[in-house]
């Protein structure tokens, strides 16, 4: 029985979790640690160079918007076109660099989520088989890492701004989930739906989902902290970083659950309900409704 | 009515609609001079059906060929045991597995359950259905028949005969001719059909004021009795209040209760309350906010209160968008606008959202007042 | 026909009941009563069945569901919810999805089967509506259905209602919300339906009562009416050979449709245990426990509230207050007008239909949709009224997956409710003629044959040939319409229907119905005297509309 039961949980669910946990561990191994490590242990000249590096990628990536100084930038008629970066601080940076919604490629109602652009893109492969491959990617993963670094530590010396949360923080394992569900529905359900899969704003604006494949628990607190486009901030005195925690902790856990009743319909409520039931329920009985009133075809008749 | 209907009566199956040629020119191609020259298949031969069958039986009265009769047999009976071999199936995994560990309790087991309990009736009820169905079109050999419609009026003699019988009952009850008793009779029964409805009286109370007023009036005035300007703010969920401090970063929203509604509540009003006290609190960029008319002072530098319900039908309105500072109720889509005193700019709603006034005390954001009119939808008396 | 005599055990039980109720004579003359078939006959039998199922399911339901709005603090199987206040509603809905060993499956096929329930009615209604189904002497029957169906509304929505997640808690906000806005006596209603306020203590026990008891009640007296009627006027059938107004061609209920309709019976269980096993349904446990203050976007009713819903959105926000009251139009218009519309307008239909073309005859035979283009194209703009409406309910659903402006969409819909009716009625008009003018042309001149044909003058042309016997009868079913009575007969007196306002009304109507009809008519001789058909030539000459 057991085996049936893992085979229905389908194999490659299961590799997807592994790779995904692997790929976890690795950045963090390859990435965090020895980046804080080194940066502590380097003096002042280091992090001036990464100062100067920051500002460097900024001129490059982000000033033709923002303003040379981040200043932000208005059209003709006074709107806004840039917001300024001075305070916004480096949660800020990275919630919209690392999900790819800055440098922005065109302006529209909304920023959407896409792959960050290469210097900046932590998320890259890195397990090939052959040896150059690899290291060439770890490389450019290390770079990457260090550029989004710069990149916020250039930004946070322009002004102070909410900083970039602990791992610690943002564990969805040790939140109070209880609490979450009741903050979430309160707070977030209303724009991102109550399992997260978002919701329409107005003006074509939307919110958008909340998935594995869309956010990681970094990136929601910094959502939360910094309030990115339409979304209202949620600073850490009024929702306090444990409750930011049980909230994370109940959205990840809310989106690794199964579920239980067969396939989720994508999990939006009764619309995609409504249109099940009538495209699958009363399809397949009209289908075999007509198979019962049917003719007989010619072929099986006695001649 | 009668009438029409034995007029009818022959009447009644003319849908035949071959009348004298009306109008008609009768253009035909003469055919027999003409030569053929290319003979792809008849029109006929493109049907894929018989001729001159109806649905079903395969035999429709003829002898079954006794050979694929046989095989059709076969091929129901597998189904009928596939059907067999389902429902046992269901009870065994009812019986053997799904009480394993103590029972099924969780997400995980559900799932599983669910799984195999609903695959397995799946099978056996669809199995069931595609046998019978097979042996409807392929083993049953019942013919066609034909039966006869009738009219399902009586006819007139029969209806004559029952005016009669009522009539001559209704004579001899009396009914007809003492006007006093039917009158009295009429007067004796109206009210007795208003009696459930009296009954009902107790289903509730009368609305009275309660609409009028939320729990901010109570706790506002508790605070008052204690010689403090106003009641704090707590955050919906973790019962936090709020500082103004707190509160600092423009274009933070969250929901907010007064303090003590969960400890001053009844536990069984608490959800009825918080239905009408519950409040969003905004931060408005202080340049951006315009404050209406007579609340100029309402506002803590541009963090104002409004009614999380809708006045529309009474949803939480509660998607703020801190661009265009436009709150959204998910519900409708009626929209208001947080810098104008939540006027509405687009969707049902009628009315902008109550403000509640805010205030400062010893830091913290205190709600001075209740708010000056009923929350929530419309209604006759609201005014 | 059977050779040999029945089994003893059948037989003598038979006797058994024969000799006390008289029911073999009964059964004698039903046992092989003729049923006509066809595909869209078995729609109304999925909603019958649908309805079975969902007893059963119910009842089952019952045995662990607990009407309370108790509040409890929830220590189960779903861990996700531990420490979290709820109602005893909420708490037994959970242990019944969770605890149970089938309690979900059950919960999902009895949502699955209130799903089909709704829809498979809906479709029934309309193939009755298309087919003509609904004349005389089945208007009763055809009334019965709208009843059904509205009790269904608020069957559904009371269920939805019962296990006090945040999806029904919204749904019974927006109920509140809709009775409050009655003027005068909506304060009063909404306190007598609370017990109080929103939501206090009352709401779900006294839903479920009304949803286990009152409505099914209702509704199984309905249906048995409905099937006895329907037992009793035979069923109609389609225009096709052998079926004529005085007799039914099929086979015989007993052995034949007994079968079909058990097969279909376990093909609508075995769909709905399918759909139940594989296809998720309200998972109640992710919408949480109900909290006034909070809300989920994309907050939908059940498809068949979809109409009210998407008026309730689409409508401008008018309210007037005058004299200390108010009315809220944006909420009272919305909630009423629009069904208001459809049910009052299929109720009244038959009547109205009859009145404006006169006919008072009895229809045991159906009309195919292009042969009554008046009457399809009105169907077509009401189902393109409410689907329309429908539609609207989903436009954050629309305009989160395509990234459209929602204000753009509501606007859409504001129009589109207007015109897009007009437009469905006159599209479907003129394509019922011209298919009438196709069918004219194939009874006329017969159909292409695929043979082509050279001329001794050296043209060439396709032979057309006559149609197929089924073809022909099915497109002569026509009933060409008759030209109005003149306004006075021979003797100088008036026909009765069209004096006065209502009589002008009546004779201008009709002739919208009839005007641009198109004969379909044959011109060879012929084919007369076949049985049921040709016989009644005579009688058809005199004006049978009244």
């Amino acid at each position: 029985m057991r085996r049936i039961t893992a085979w229905r949980r389908r194999p490659w669910a299961g590799y997807a979790v592994v790779l995904a946990a692997l790929a976890a561990i690795g950045a963090i191994y390859a990435g965090f640690s020895p980046q804080t490590g080194r940066a502590e242990a380097e003096g002042t000249a280091a992090a001036a160079q990464d100062l100067g590096n920051g500002k460097q990628l900024f001129n490059k990536n982000c000033a033709s918007c923002h303003g040379l100084n981040a200043e932000g930038t208005k059209d003709a008629k006074g709107k806004p076109i840039a917001p300024s970066l001075i305070g916004v601080g480096a949660a800020s940076v990275d919630f919209q660099v690392s999900t790819g919604r800055m440098p922005a490629m065109n302006p529209g109602a909304q920023m959407p989520r896409k792959e960050p652009i290469p210097p900046f893109d932590t998320s890259i492969k890195t397990d090939y088989e052959e040896k150059e491959k690899r290291e060439a990617a770890e490389k450019q993963k290390a770079q990457a890492e260090k550029n989004l670094a710069d990149l916020r530590a250039y930004i946070s010396s322009l002004g102070n701004g909410p900083d970039v949360p602990p791992a610690s923080a943002v564990d969805p394992k040790t939140g109070d989930v209880a609490l979450g569900g009741k903050l979430f529905r309160t707070n977030c359900a209303q724009c991102h739906n109550f399992t997260g899969q978002g919701g329409a704003l107005t003006g074509g604006k939307y919110a958008p989902p909340l998935n594995n494949s869309d956010v990681t628990p970094t990136q929601i607190y910094e959502a939360m902290l910094t309030g990115p486009q339409a979304m209202p901030v949620f600073n850490d005195t009024t929702l306090t970083p444990k409750d930011k925690q049980a909230i994370i902790a109940y959205l990840v856990q809310t989106r690794e659950e199964p579920n239980p009743g067969g396939n989720g319909l994508g999990r939006i409520g009764p619309v995609s309900e409504g249109l099940a039931g009538w495209l699958i329920g009363i399809g397949l009985l009209v289908l075999a409704a007509m198979w019962i009133t049917a003719k007989k075809p010619k072929k099986l008749k006695k001649p | 009515m009668s009438d029409d209907n034995k007029d009818d009566t022959g009447a009644a199956g003319s849908e035949e609609p071959r009348r004298g040629a009306r109008g008609g020119d009768g253009r035909r191609e003469e055919a027999p001079r003409e030569r053929v020259i290319r003979t792809p298949s008849p029109a006929r031969d493109k049907e894929l059906l018989a001729e001159g069958d109806i649905s079903a039986p395969a035999g429709a009265g003829e002898q079954l060929d006794e050979a694929s009769a046989k095989r059709a047999e076969r091929v129901v009976a597998t189904f009928f045991l596939l059907a067999f071999a389902g429902s046992v199936g269901f009870i065994a995994y009812y019986i053997g597995w799904s009480g394993r560990d103590g029972g099924m309790h969780g997400v995980d087991r559900a799932r599983e359950s669910n799984f195999w309990l609903g695959g397995m009736m799946a099978l056996s009820f669809l199995a069931l259905a595609i046998g019978v169905t097979i042996w409807v079109r392929r083993l049953m050999t019942s013919k066609p028949i034909i039966q006869e419609r009738h009219l399902p009026a009586a006819d007139e003699e029969t209806r004559a005969g029952f005016n009669e019988d009522f009539m001559e009952g209704a004579v001899d009850s009396g009914i007809t001719k003492r006007p006093l008793l039917r009158r009295t009779l009429l007067l004796a029964s109206a009210p007795l059909g208003l009696a459930p409805l009296v009954l009902l009286r107790d289903l509730g109370p009368l609305p009275e004021k309660k609409l009028r007023s939320t729990f901010w009036a109570k706790a506002v005035e508790e605070a008052h009795k204690q010689g403090k300007k106003g009641v704090r703010l707590v955050v919906d969920g973790t019962n936090r209040p709020l500082r103004v401090s707190d509160f600092s970063s423009p274009g933070s929203m969250i929901t907010v209760l007064p303090e003590g509604i969960e400890e001053h509540v009844p536990e069984e009003q608490v959800l009825t309350e918080t239905a009408k006290a519950v409040t969003i609190l905004i931060n408005v960029p202080a340049d951006e906010f315009k404050p209406a008319k007579g609340r100029e002072n309402w506002h803590v530098n541009g963090i104002v209160a409004y009614s999380k319900i809708c006045t529309h039908v009474g949803c939480p309105a509660a998607l703020y968008e801190q661009t265009t500072h436009h709150i959204l109720c998910p519900c409708h889509q009626s929209t208001f606008d947080a810098t104008n005193a939540a006027k509405v700019v687009f969707g049902p709603a009628a009315r902008p959202l109550p403000q509640l006034p805010l205030s400062v005390e010893d830091g913290y954001i205190v709600a001075t007042s209740d708010y000056h009119e009923p929350i929530g939808p419309s209604f006759w008396e609201r005014g | 026909m059977s050779q040999t005599t029945a089994p003893q055990s059948v037989d003598a039980s038979l006797n058994w009941l024969d000799d006390r109720l008289g029911s073999t004579t009964f059964m004698k003359r039903n046992l092989k009563k003729v049923f006509p078939d066809h595909w869209s006959f078995m729609l109304g039998e999925i909603a019958l069945y649908s309805f079975i199922i969902l007893l059963l399911t119910g009842t089952f339901l019952t045995l662990w569901f607990q009407p309370s709005m108790q509040e409890v603090v929830y220590n189960g199987s779903y861990t996700k919810l531990n420490g979290v206040k709820m109602s005893q509603a909420y708490a037994s809905t959970l242990e019944i999805s969770f605890d149970v060993r089938g309690g979900l499956l059950m919960r999902q096929i009895h949502h699955w089967a209130a799903v089909l329930f709704m829809a498979s009615i809906l479709a029934h209604m309309l193939r009755v509506f298309f087919t003509g189904a609904y004349r005389k002497p089945r208007e009763l029957n055809w009334l019965i259905g709208i009843g059904m169906f509205t009790l269904g509304m608020l069957e559904g929505l009371f269920g939805y209602s019962l296990p006090d997640d945040l999806l029904s808690g919204t749904g019974l906000r927006i109920t509140q919300g809709v009775t409050e806005s009655i003027p005068l006596v909506g304060t009063y209603l909404y306190m007598f339906l609370f017990g109080g306020e929103f939501p206090g203590q009352d709401i779900v026990p006294r839903l479920f009562t009304i949803h286990v008891l009152l409505i099914p009640g209702l509704i199984l007296g309905m249906v048995t009416a409905h099937m006895m009627i329907m037992w009793h006027q035979k069923h109609t059938a389609m225009p096709v050979k052998n079926q004529t107004e005085q007799q039914v061609y099929g086979y015989p209920f007993y052995p034949v449709f007994m079968a079909k309709t058990g097969a279909y019976f376990l093909f609508t269980f075995g769909v709905l245990a399918l759909m139940g096993a594989f296809v998720q349904i309200n998972p109640i446990w992710l919408f949480g426990p109900y909290d006034p203050g909070a809300i989920s976007a994309g907050s939908q009713p059940d498809w068949y509230m979809g109409v009210l819903e998407g008026a309730l959105r689409i409508m401008p926000n008018w309210e007037i207050s005058a004299w200390g009251h108010t009315v809220s139009f944006n909420v009272l218009i919305p909630a009423t007008v629009p069904l208001g519309i459809i049910f009052t307008g299929a109720a009244v239909w038959p009547f109205v239909e009859a009145w404006v073309t006169g006919d008072k005859r009895h229809h045991n035979v159906n009309t195919r949709p292009r042969n009554a283009p008046v009457r399809t194209a009105t169907g077509m703009a009401a189902v393109t009224f409410y689907g329309m409406l429908w539609i609207a309910g989903a436009n954050d659903v629309l305009a989160d997956k395509f990234h459209l402006s929602m204000f753009g969409i509501t606007w859409f819909f504001r129009v589109g409710i207007f015109i897009g009716p007009y437009l469905a009625f006159v599209i479907t008009k003129r394509i019922c003629l011209g298919l009438q003018r196709k069918d004219a042309n194939i009874i006329g001149h017969g159909e292409e044959s695929g043979i082509i044909m050279m001329s001794p003058d050296g043209r060439y042309s396709e032979r057309h040939e006559p149609a197929r016997e089924e073809k022909r009868v099915t497109i002569l079913s026509k009933e060409n319409t008759r030209p109005e009575a003149p306004a006075k007969d021979a003797r100088g007196i008036p026909a009765p229907g069209s004096k006065g306002p209502l009589g002008h009304l009546r004779s201008r109507l009709n002739r919208a119905w009839t005007f641009d009809d198109i004969p379909v008519e044959e011109h060879e001789h012929g084919e007369h005297g076949e049985g049921g058909h040709g016989g009644v030539e005579g009688r058809e000459s005199r004006p049978l509309s009244r």
